[in-house]
């Protein structure tokens, strides 16, 4: 019963997240929306069992991506009233668009339902091992039979990271004056103070 | 009872919205950026839907794949973004034009 009223609250609060996401005038709206959104979508994965990808979930897109996006669109000095004039404009091509591909949609689930194709059954070797966590099913898993793959997600974060810095990173552009270690050292009390005593209006030598 | 098509038929309207959101939002770039993480995360919910419904983890491990590769995505974005707007002090995209593509 408690499932079927979280399923249900969930579903509700992400689809009208998302919703507000597209529709919100001011994109920090749309950004904070878009947190909501996803904090949802890993309710819905915690009631089905994947707890990993739902903590996962929370920490990649709420931690980082979405507070990315925050900074980007408070850093930015944007009109964004101006941006928003072919909202209108493209709102009825936006529906239609959305209308055929809701249908298309709904047409596949309900091709899905009148009897699946037979694509074949899972063969049993990522069956999740009863009786231990999901975290440990996964790690099992991913460092065994996808550990290629996962090495290669993390030199996709490695290309997406040092593209990132690269694409926004300016270089110092006005050099700084130079640390002259040598002269440094060498300098001694004697030649660093001097005492004089100028005339009335002549200034000192620096 | 709570059965696969109810998370497919979630997914399918986040995914919907993920794209109506492209359309509507045309000359806004941002937006257009969290469209795109909104369809990625109705991706996600339906690899997580099916792989709990068949018992099979490989739902699960693609889902972080694909959460990797939106995260990349949307670093990269960003950072083209912003250059843009050092360049151009706006983030129209109707008038991206200086590929001439």
């Amino acid at each position: 019963m408690i499932q079927l009223l979280a399923f249900y609250l969930f579903a509700a609060i992400v689809i009208a997240s998302g919703a507000l996401t597209i529709l919100a005038r001011n994109p920090v709206h749309s950004v904070l929306w878009l947190i909501l959104a996803f904090f949802n979508a890993a309710g819905l994965m915690v009631i089905i069992g994947a707890e990993f990808i739902a903590m996962l979930l929370v920490i990649v897109y709420v931690g980082a991506v979405a507070v990315l996006f925050l900074f980007v669109v408070m850093m930015l000095d944007i009109d964004f009233a101006e941006l928003r004039a072919g909202f209108v404009k493209n709102f009825p091509l936006g529906i239609a668009v959305a209308v055929v591909l809701l249908a298309e949609l709904v047409l596949g689930i309900g091709a899905y339902r009148a009897g699946a194709l037979e694509l074949g059954t899972p063969d049993g070797t990522a069956a999740p091992i009863v009786g231990e966590s999901n975290i440990e099913n996964i790690g099992a898993l991913l460092y065994t039979e996808y550990l290629f793959l996962f090495e290669a997600a993390g030199l996709i974060l490695l290309v997406a990271m040092v593209g990132a810095i690269v694409l926004t990173h300016r270089g110092n552009r006005a050099p700084r004056a130079h640390q002259n270690i040598g002269r440094q050292i060498a300098r001694r009390p004697e030649e660093a103070t001097v005492n004089t005593r100028p005339e009335v209006g002549q200034g000192v030598q620096l | 009872m709570i059965g696969i098509e109810h998370y497919v038929v979630v997914s399918s309207i986040l995914f919907v919205l993920g794209v109506l959101g492209i359309f509507l939002n045309r000359k806004n770039i941002i937006v257009i950026l969290m469209a795109i993480e909104l369809i990625l995360l109705a991706v996600n919910i339906n690899l997580v839907a099916f792989s709990a419904f068949l018992g099979d983890l490989t739902g699960q491990v693609f889902a972080m794949f694909v959460l990797t590769v939106a995260a990349g995505e949307a670093a990269i974005g960003l950072a083209i973004l912003v250059i843009y707007f050092r360049g151009r002090g706006t983030i129209a995209v109707d008038d991206v034009n200086r590929m001439k593509g």
